[in-house]
């Protein structure tokens, strides 16, 4: 029952108080009846479920989790990098 | 450039995860106790075994899967109503999918409408006003489940259809409430082992996380509110560890690309508006837990299907069946493959209980996933 995919908002129709939005290539429309007037905005990435959108995306905070884990593999990626070397510097079968 | 487009990819990369492992393998080596996590969430228990988690993750820690899957907490009384309702002439019941093939006492909506009941499974709520337009002289009664996340959108198409003067739609209110079940949980007659809560990502969303200030303070269990996808999940736990390790007891927010501490505020006042709590609401396996669900305000009982039909719904309790141990799963006291009946007489074609039936579900998410450890 939850997905967690973010949409990117196409088109407000205020009308309707609808968006159009792509989720993965995908348009379909999304309830803003959820949402404070003018909160939503084209462009803006949401959160929707079961045909409303429940919130905005705050993208700042999503990327910076993302940088996060590129550091942590980085510094994963250096550790293993070390552990390698070791392993080699240990080898019993230098010989060979 | 980072694009959050593509977003789901690094929240699902299989070497962020084995990185988290790692990180969360040398902090829980430090702890010199194990650690039990309830995920709350049956979203979360979804995740936890599809990408099999628990083998990644130190002896120490120990997942208990919580009673965060809203088919599996219905009891058999409230699937009654929705099958009676169903059976009644003129009207068409309106719920969503995952209600299709939970049993009740009587049967299974599905069950219902092989018998000739007009039962209609929607994506979206919003789908009934258009349910309702075609049908004028039937009465479409919308069977409403879910936590705090789908509580607003009931309400909003219950402020739609007062805002369109539709009049042939009535609504049968099952929604329940999560802090008021974790409290229990760790503060009620049996307990359980729970040493922290990886807070539920949606319901959050809605309530905000403030919900959960008073587990930490009052209950001394700390709660860190994670997205759903396997990283988040990962890094949740890694949160939750370090708490113990550096002696903290904290609530924190994993989910911060959505949640924030007052949630969305619109929402809640459109609930408020409309719905007021019960004294007490029946869970599935648990009992009658206090305040624990919402009900329409008197108001506008014109609407509420539990009044406009009290003549022939019941309100007898019933029991569930003898082997299902649901009810311990759903407490955390037992894993799926703990009962006797699991996969055997117990599997998602012909669940017996209601953990079977929900991909959300404990029960189902082990068969699916295979993962009997
Ligand atoms: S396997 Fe089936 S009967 Fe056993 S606890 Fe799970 S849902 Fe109940």
């Amino acid at each position: 029952m939850c997905l967690s995919i973010p949409s990117k908002v196409k088109k407000i129709d205020k009308e309707r108080n609808i968006a159009i939005v792509e989720t993965f290539g995908v348009e379909r429309e999304a309830s803003l009846d959820l949402m404070a007037e003018d909160e939503v905005k084209v462009g803006d990435y949401v959160l929707l479920h079961i045909g409303f959108i429940m919130s905005k995306i705050d993208e700042k905070s999503a990327l910076e989790s993302i940088e996060t884990y590129k550091e942590i593999l980085e510094k994963m990626d250096k550790e293993e990098r070390q552990k390698t070397i070791l392993e080699d510097d240990n080898c019993p079968n230098r010989d060979c | 450039m980072l694009e959050l487009k593509n977003l789901y990819d690094d929240f699902r990369d299989s070497k962020t995860i084995k990185a988290l492992s790692l990180e969360i393998e040398k902090e829980a080596k430090k702890l010199n106790r194990n650690i039990n996590i309830m995920e709350v969430c049956g979203g979360h228990t979804h995740t936890i075994m599809k990408y099999g988690l628990p083998q990644i993750l130190p002896q120490n820690i120990n997942f208990i899967h919580g009673p965060g899957c809203p088919v599996c907490i219905m009891p058999k009384e409230r699937i009654d109503h929705a099958y009676i309702l169903s059976m009644q002439k003129n009207v068409i019941l309106v719920t969503l999918g995952d209600m299709i093939r939970v049993p009740g006492s009587k049967g299974s909506l599905q069950s219902a409408r092989r018998k000739g009941a007009d039962v209609r499974f929607v994506y979206s709520p919003l789908e009934t006003v258009q349910i309702a337009k075609d049908n004028p002289n039937k009465i479409v009664i919308f069977f409403a489940i879910g936590f705090e996340t789908t509580t607003p959108m009931t309400v909003a198409l219950l402020e739609t259809s007062i805002n369109q003067n539709i009049s042939n739609i009535l609504f049968h209110i099952n929604h329940v409430t999560v802090p008021e079940v974790m409290a229990e949980l760790i503060d009620g007659r049996e307990k359980n082992q729970i040493d922290a809560f990886l807070g539920p990502s949606h319901v959050s969303v809605i309530a905000g996380s403030q919900i959960y200030e008073q587990f930490p303070l009052k209950y001394n269990r700390p709660v860190v509110v994670a997205g759903f996808e396997p990283v988040d999940v990962m890094e949740g736990v890694l949160h939750i560890i370090k708490q113990f390790n550096e002696n903290r007891c904290e609530l924190e927010v994993q989910y911060k690309r959505v949640v924030t501490r007052e949630g969305n505020l619109k929402a809640q006042e459109l609930i408020n508006r409309y719905f007021e709590k019960r004294e007490f609401f029946k869970w599935r396996g648990l009992g009658n837990m206090p305040k624990s669900a919402w009900k329409l305000r008197d108001e506008f009982s014109q609407f509420d299907a539990e009044v406009v039909f009290q003549d022939i719904l019941p309100n007898k309790e019933i029991d569930d069946h003898k082997l299902c141990i649901c009810g311990e799963i759903l407490r955390g006291m037992a894993k799926p493959n703990e009962c006797t009946i699991f996969g055997t007489a117990c599997t998602p074609n012909s669940p017996v209980g209601s953990c079977m039936v929900s991909s959300e579900g404990a029960c189902s998410a082990y068969y699916q996933y295979g993962q009997f450890q």
